[in-house]
């Protein structure tokens, strides 16, 4: 089925998220919309999903202009998507998210048989081996996202849409989903495959559309260079790797010694685990989302309850004192949900900055928040960080992603430290921020802090890590160097330690 | 192409810690057992008689009560050891345990209450499930509006509403199906206001429940006062349901006239039990109502109405409660009286989160509270040393026992009280 996109604009208030937008693709052909975050990508996958209302410009499938009034009708008309987070209910069966909202009923009640045959059928024809009666919530994301292609496919999908879909995969099994989508592309199916990442595009695409604010900026061959295709979506020539020289390597800083943290339910979600990082040196924790990473960093703060083991730093022990005594012990931290753990919305920008010191010096005195010097502080170091607002007193929820980002880090940074914990420490941002968020990292280990950085990004690992720590399952699988391969990386994620990466660090 | 096997999450069962929770808290009811059938024993014989009109007689049960208490005592505190050491080779103590468990507590306090007195044992389980109904009802409905994601504080005022409405009508009409219809109305349109609160206009839902409860005492307890009583022989007399004896069946020992010699509004309630257990199970409405609870984005995506689903089962909520509330009037009193309910829909809410979000278990936990009432009336009634007031605490020391001692960390729907916005 060939999908035509004419002049799709979507404004949301002032904001133009989609301005005059045209997309052709043939059946039989993936096309990769390439983007930065922010720029109007998943807006216009929801306008083609009917769970956005386009303000002007028309939707055509075979020619035929469509009117979607909501998801149902778009899945009607052939279209299916792959959302980036799975629209599956957790606590059900495969069977029952597959058939839910097109049940086959058998005398008034599901028929659930012939629900659990036409998973088997469709995933036994791409060679899925799902269970139908698996409970969602069990399968790990990799089978997840197959599930999520299974019900698309379940619905006759001729337009496949897949919105971000690697941003939860290990490294091996991207490539097994482009080998679906080869697949499905070779069996006539017109698939979208929106992405940030550079690498995916050029290996799948047939075609490239490039997005920025809004507007298509251009078309590029699958054969450009990742230089091209980055000034392209970011509207200017950009570095793609941080300049540092080799880690100077000093003292021990930080050392982690049999490290187990359970969760509220009893589960150990750390696993005996063990390291140390130098003074000046980063440390990049990688893994696949959800694998202990977020409790690790936790517990190095203090934020877990049950922790077992014994962290040390600079000879003093961590373990067991209260945040406040870690944070007074000279540890920055960036939490990976800045939204949620690392600013409060409807504090300004100066209130932010003051938030982990609120108790006394140099900001609070007899129990009174001093605004002078709060002021002065916060003036210098939003310019320091260049933080882009109207003032320090603007609210820090109306701020992008990326000065968010920026007014957490001059928080941790402009404390004296003796051990800085980045948790995905770029998530979501745009390469502009990206660049200057890794500088700043890189920038504090030339200082002699040791540095922790916690991504689920290969590239990032790469671009900052003197030596890499994989974690899976909760346990370190093993730790390797900073320039070990995307491929020995990738097998590691997924909780195998090859022979010659097991002797490297 | 491989697919990994999901396995849980790391750490093995060494790892984890086992919980010693059941074994003490049977501990110490066995204490609590200890100190009241030993050491505060009464004598006497005391009598479980089992005769009913119409069937086969059944031979009364005597037991002595100090032998009795002593008896309970003994097993109960042998059956804690039993429990420590389950939890040591097996991990968990299985749940019937824990029920025969009670049942023996039970048995060993009915006897020492009623020491030298007769207690009617059909007479305690009629009772029971009279009294339990109008919870059933009230738990089905929250169990249907907070497994669509809307949480129902609003059971008490659906109840008081139906109660009010049905009475009128009935009387008015002198027609009891017409009071049940009111009743069903009624309800429905509390559940309108709560509907369109939470879904349209977004307010919090535990508010919306809890303003609506305090409007409908208010608006029942005014209009009662200013209109019921001054006609109350024409607005506020409605004829009752009779018992419908359903032939064979009744006839059974116990169990026939506990369950099959009831009125057609009990019979409604057991049929409403099992249709909603199947229907959430078992239907394309339960798949999308579930859904719509569990994640409203997922249904969404998939091309269900998220806000019309909700709307619907939560109106449905309240027509299944309003029957409840016509039990009040319709099924036993046979009048209307200021806050008739007093409080039958809290304990509801209750039994809906000790019966997990089940409709099985959630009627199960509503039977319980029931009976805790029932025997509470009759030990009054047979005179017991316990006061009467004490006596009356005990169907909602059971709630507060049930809800937060044996249900422990439970996973409701989990997308309950949260408000789908698209966007």
């Amino acid at each position: 089925m060939r999908l035509e996109l004419h002049g799709i604009t979507k404004a949301f208030g002032a904001l133009v998220a989609n301005d005059h937008i045209d997309l052709t693709v043939e059946p039989g052909e993936i096309h990769c919309l390439l983007g930065e975050n922010g720029a109007g990508k998943s807006t216009l996958m929801n306008i083609l999903y009917g769970l956005l209302r386009a303000d002007s410009g028309e939707i055509r499938l075979d020619g035929t202009v469509q009117h979607f009034s909501g998801p149902g009708d778009a899945m009607r008309a052939g279209i299916g998507m792959v959302h980036q987070h799975f629209m599956l209910v957790p606590v059900f069966t495969v069977a029952e998210n597959v058939m839910l909202g097109h049940e086959q009923t058998r005398g008034g009640f599901l028929d659930l048989p012939a629900a659990r045959a036409r998973v088997s059928e469709i995933s036994a024809r791409f060679g899925f081996d799902l269970d139908p009666d698996a409970v969602v919530e069990d399968l790990p994301v990799g089978v997840q996202q197959r599930v999520e292609i299974v019900k698309a496919l379940s619905r006759d999908a001729k337009v496949l849409v897949f919105d971000e879909p690697t941003a939860v995969l290990t490294p091996q099994e991207t490539d097994e989903l482009m080998a679906i989508m080869r697949q499905l592309k070779g069996a006539g199916t017109a698939i979208v495959f929106i992405t940030h990442k550079l690498r995916e595009v050029r290996e799948v695409a047939d075609r490239i559309t490039v997005v920025r604010l809004g507007k298509v900026v251009g078309e590029a061959e699958p054969t450009a260079s990742n230089a091209e295709l980055a000034s392209l979506m970011v509207g200017r020539s950009v570095e793609l790797t941080v300049q540092r020289t080799p880690s100077a390597g000093g003292a021990t800083g930080l050392d982690v010694a049999a490290l187990t943290v359970l969760d509220a339910n009893g589960q150990v979600v750390v696993d005996d685990v063990s390291f140390a990082v130098r003074r000046g040196e980063i440390l990049a924790i990688a893994g696949v989302q959800g694998n202990g990473q977020t409790e690790l960093t936790e517990a190095l703060l203090g934020l877990q309850e049950d922790v077992r083991g014994t962290v040390t730093l600079d000879g003093r022990a961590l373990t067991g004192l209260s945040v406040r005594r870690v944070l007074e012990a000279g540890v920055g931290f960036v939490p990976e949900d800045r939204q949620e753990d690392a600013l409060v919305a409807e504090f300004s920008i100066a209130e932010n900055l003051m938030l982990d010191r609120s108790d006394g010096a140099p900001f609070v005195k007899g129990g009174a928040v001093r605004r002078r010097d709060l002021e002065t502080f916060a003036t210098a170091t939003v310019r320091e960080f260049d933080v882009r607002a109207q003032g320090i007193d603007t609210h820090v929820g109306r701020l992008s992603g990326g000065n968010q980002q920026k007014v957490v880090l001059a928080r941790e940074l402009s404390r004296s430290l003796r051990l800085f914990v980045a948790a995905q420490p770029t998530r979501g941002l745009d390469v502009g921020s990206i660049e200057f968020v890794h500088e700043r990292i890189v920038a504090t280990r030339d200082e002699g802090v040791p540095v922790i950085v916690i991504s689920t990004e290969l590239d990032e690992v790469a671009a900052l890590a003197d030596r890499i720590a994989v974690m899976y399952r909760g346990r370190i699988v093993g730790i390797v160097p900073g320039d070990t391969s995307r491929d020995v990386l990738g097998l590691m994620m997924a909780g195998e330690l090859p022979d010659d990466a097991r002797t490297a660090a | 192409m491989s697919t990994r096997v999901a396995a849980p999450v790391v750490g093995s069962a060494a790892s984890r810690e086992l919980s010693y929770k059941t074994p003490v808290a049977l501990g110490i009811f066995a204490v609590l057992a200890l100190l009241l059938l030993v050491v505060f024993a009464r004598d006497g014989v005391s009598t479980f008689s089992f005769t009913q009109a119409g069937t086969v007689a059944l031979p009364n049960v005597s037991l002595p009560v100090r032998a009795t208490g002593i008896a309970v005592t003994i097993v109960a505190a042998l059956m804690t050891i039993g429990a420590v050491a389950l939890i040591r080779l097996r991990g968990a103590v299985p749940r019937w345990y824990v029920a025969v468990f009670t049942l023996l507590l039970v048995v060993g306090f009915l006897a020492w209450a009623t020491a030298g007195q007769r207690l009617p044992i059909v007479g305690l389980l009629t009772g029971s499930l009279a009294l339990a109904a109008p919870l059933i009802f009230g738990a089905l409905g929250g169990v249907v509006s907070e497994r669509v994601g809307i949480v129902n504080i609003a059971i008490e005022g659906q109840l008081l509403a139906g109660a009010f409405v049905s009475a009128i009508i009935a009387s008015v009409t002198k027609n009891l199906f017409f009071g049940l219809l009111g009743a069903v109305v009624a309800g429905t349109l509390v559940s309108f206001v709560l509907a369109a609160l939470s879904i349209k206009y977004v307010v919090n839902q535990v508010i919306v429940g809890v303003v609506l409860n305090v409007l409908m005492l208010g608006l029942t307890t005014f209009l009662y006062e200013t209109v019921l009583v001054p006609a109350s022989s024409t607005l506020n007399a409605p004829p009752t349901f009779a018992n419908l004896a359903i032939p064979g069946l009744s006839l059974i020992p116990i169990i026939g006239a506990v369950v099959f010699d009831q009125s057609v509004v009990t019979y409604l309630m057991i049929v409403a039990v099992i249709v909603v257990w199947i229907g959430l199970t078992r239907t394309r409405w339960g798949l999308r109502l579930r859904a719509v609870g569990e994640h409203p984005q997922a249904a969404d995506t998939v091309g269900i109405n998220v806000s019309r689903t909700r709307f619907w089962n939560v109106a449905l909520a309240g027509a299944i409660v309003g029957l409840g509330g016509a039990y009040f009037t319709l099924g036993s009193v046979g009048s209307f009286s200021q806050n008739i309910t007093s409080g039958a829909g809290y304990i509801a809410l209750a039994a809906v989160i000790f019966g997990r979000w089940d409709p099985l278990r959630a009627s199960a936990a509503g039977l319980l509270f029931g009976f805790a009432s029932q025997v509470a009336n009759i030990l009054g009634i047979v005179g017991s040393p316990v006061p009467s007031d004490i006596l009356l605490t005990l169907p909602y020391v059971v709630t507060i026992i049930a809800v937060a001692g044996l249900v422990g960390r439970v996973r409701g729907p989990a997308a309950a009280g949260r408000p789908y916005v698209k966007g």
